[in-house]
């Protein structure tokens, strides 16, 4: 049985982190840019929600969410963000190259994917049950080393869930415009068994997700799934080029942190908020306060 | 397989391979062709799929997918060693190597390390062609974080040859990944030994840490003050040498050479020790002239050494395509004479 609760405050602090986040670059606290997951919350909180042990995550450009679920401190993101000496990656990673325990993004896409596999190859071989969830998204179908990775993913039977989070778009340009054919089909056509779900619902993503990783550690084969699901930002700060209309339809119908909270009571939903505001704003101080800049 | 002392440059890196595989379970082949009876396109990988099994993985064609999840493996703990058929392909690599196994340790703020070792045999003089041919070595020199090693054919004092050696040594005893620079036309060479090295003085300078590399230096025993330095690896080493040892003998013109095998990062504290000595210059390499190794090695020597470098200069490929009729590839690749013919201008 889902926890309604602490689902609903992992999907909220990884939006209360990001709108932070996007309000707080006008200041000029945050140098360079960023990619947030708004909108994709669910998918982050529903899959690693599964995670078990030394189980690795890979992920991309778009890794904040994957990052807060995975159980990665705020404040250090922050500071990452701030490019201080006490972020995630010393600074030097920024916002698309996060590495902390065994969770790890990087800024090419589908570079990841190889490096997810060879990850997921290391596991096998150590025969431990540890397995490895790799996030992608349509754009990232455009790589032509991501059909290199899901052959041999296939061949060597590698123990990876491959997180294809379907936003319909990449950067500006719509997934109508880049993407030929099926992709579920692109996964089934190497053999790799394949779920999909159209769905911002945390508690549609969980119990699949949970299905998929179980399989992946019961036969220590690959699965991918497919969630079709919506960017809600930008791609970066504010480089939308949607309609406000487009924009406007996709809050009211796909906002997973709506969805999930309506599932709360109205007084249990604000204080659970006003915890995570809390926090959310402490961890940005603490960042802030932080020495920076002189290493 | 080789079990013996090594007798060729083939036979001492399929030593290193054989001996690190045997050291540690973590080292994993991984490349195209790699099961025997094939043993590899080059034969380098011969017999380590029979006696190792668990520890090759021939691949399909994707030299990109394979060099990256190598990246993977090595951030999770293994050892990897991945073969490309030919250096010409390290192209399809080269984001692998460069945006991601050479950027970790350092993007990650020096949390991890990423020890995987790309073997690839680069060259021409085999005929095979524009795409099969090529010394493209040089767009690897100077990647933050990536070292690039050639090795030479001496024995180097050590059972396995320093060839293997060298292999053996990126394999197991340093973290950071490396690209395995060979070359097709030295693989059948005889590993020099002693009695071979007789009218040599050779002498070895090792750095420390990640310039640990040997850089050899060779020169005519007992022969006069030499007027020039020549700088050269790999193969062109080879010519180079030879080219020493004729100009001694048939023209009393007398030079040092110096072999790094450690191309990247930089490491060149014996060639400005040499050119101290001579004044003059002369590097080889078998890739294209433009943009080259020697052209950052002129430009090294000439910071160091200001006007005590007083002619210098650079021998590579023609630039254009590598040809396969043999005539063609020959007038187009750096030879003997020609670095025979360059020495006599510049002395």
């Amino acid at each position: 049985m889902a926890d309604n609760a602490l689902l609903y405050r992992q999907l909220y602090q990884i939006r209360r982190f990001e709108t932070v986040l996007i309000d707080q670059f006008k200041t000029g606290i945050f140098p360079g840019t960023t990619h947030t997951s708004l909108g994709q919350e669910a998918n982050a909180v529903g899959v690693l929600a599964h995670l078990q042990g030394d189980d690795v995550v890979v992920s991309n450009h778009r890794c904040h969410g994957h990052y807060l679920a995975y159980g990665g401190d705020p404040q250090a993101l922050f500071a990452e963000l701030m490019g201080k000496p006490s972020g995630v990656c010393g600074g030097v990673g920024g916002s698309q190259h996060l590495h902390w325990r065994n969770f790890y993004s990087s800024g090419v896409q589908g570079g990841t994917v190889a490096m997810a596999a060879g990850m997921a190859l290391a596991e096998k071989r150590a025969a431990n049950g540890t397995i490895v969830v790799d996030f992608m998204g349509d754009g990232t179908l455009g790589e032509g080393i991501v059909y290199e990775c899901l052959n041999m993913i296939s061949l060597w039977r590698l123990p990876i869930l491959l997180v294809l989070e379907n936003n319909h778009i990449a950067q500006t340009t719509p997934a109508s415009l880049a993407v030929a054919g099926s992709i579920r089909q692109r996964f089934e056509a190497f053999g790799i068994p394949t779920a999909e779900l159209d769905s911002s619902d945390v508690l549609e993503v969980l119990p699949l997700a949970g299905e998929l990783i179980w399989q992946v550690r019961a036969e220590g084969g690959p699965r991918a799934l497919i969630i079709s699901t919506a960017r809600l930002g930008a791609h970066s700060k504010g480089d939308d080029t949607r309609t406000p209309g487009e924009l406007a339809l996709l809050w009211q119908a796909r906002d997973p942190v709506a969805i999930q909270g309506a599932r709360l009571t109205e007084s249990a939903r604000m204080e659970l908020e006003d915890e995570v505001n809390t926090a959310v704003q402490r961890a940005f101080d603490a960042a802030s306060e932080a020495v920076g800049g002189q290493r | 397989m080789t079990e013996t002392a090594p007798r060729t440059v083939l036979d001492s890196l399929n030593l290193g391979l054989q001996r690190a595989m045997q050291a540690d379970k973590r080292v994993i082949l991984l490349g195209e062709d790699l099961l025997d009876p094939y043993g590899g396109a080059f034969k380098v990988s011969r017999g380590l799929s029979t006696a190792f099994p668990q520890q090759v993985l021939t691949t399909p064609i994707s030299e990109a997918g394979i060099t990256g999840m190598a990246g993977g493996m090595a951030l999770r703990g293994l050892r990897p060693v991945v073969e490309i058929m030919f250096g010409d392909f390290t192209t399809l690599i080269a984001d692998q190597v460069i945006n991601h196994l050479a950027k970790f340790h350092g993007m990650y703020n020096g949390a991890v390390s990423a020890p995987a070792v790309i073997r690839t045999p680069m060259g021409g003089r085999r005929g095979y062609g524009p795409t099969h041919s090529q010394t493209l070595e040089k767009h690897f020199l100077g990647v933050p974080g990536l070292r690039v090693l050639a090795p030479f054919n001496v024995m180097g004092g050590v059972p396995m040859g320093a060839p293997g050696q060298l292999l053996y040594d990126a394999i197991l005893n340093q973290d950071k990944p490396v690209l395995f620079v060979e070359n097709k036309q030295q693989y059948p060479f005889k590993m020099m030994e002693e009695a071979y090295l007789a009218e040599y003085d050779l002498s070895t300078y090792t750095g420390s840490g990640e310039f640990s590399a040997p850089c050899y230096g060779f020169r005519i025993k007992s022969a006069p003050a030499a007027d020039l330095t020549l700088a050269a690896y790999g193969y062109m080493a080879s010519l180079a040498l030879e080219a020493l040892r004729r100009l001694a003998f048939d023209q009393e013109i007398f030079c040092e050479l110096l072999v790094p095998t450690q191309l990247a990062p930089f490491e060149l504290t014996a060639v400005f020790a040499s050119v101290a000595r001579t004044g003059r210059l002369l590097t080889v390499e078998e890739g294209t002239f433009s943009m080259g190794w020697g052209a950052e090695v002129l430009a090294r020597t000439a910071e160091a050494l200001g006007a005590g470098l007083t002619s210098a200069r650079r021998l590579a490929a023609r630039e254009g395509v590598v040809p396969t009729a043999p005539d063609l590839e020959a007038a187009c690749l750096p030879a003997i004479d020609d670095i025979i013919n360059r020495v006599r201008e510049m002395v």
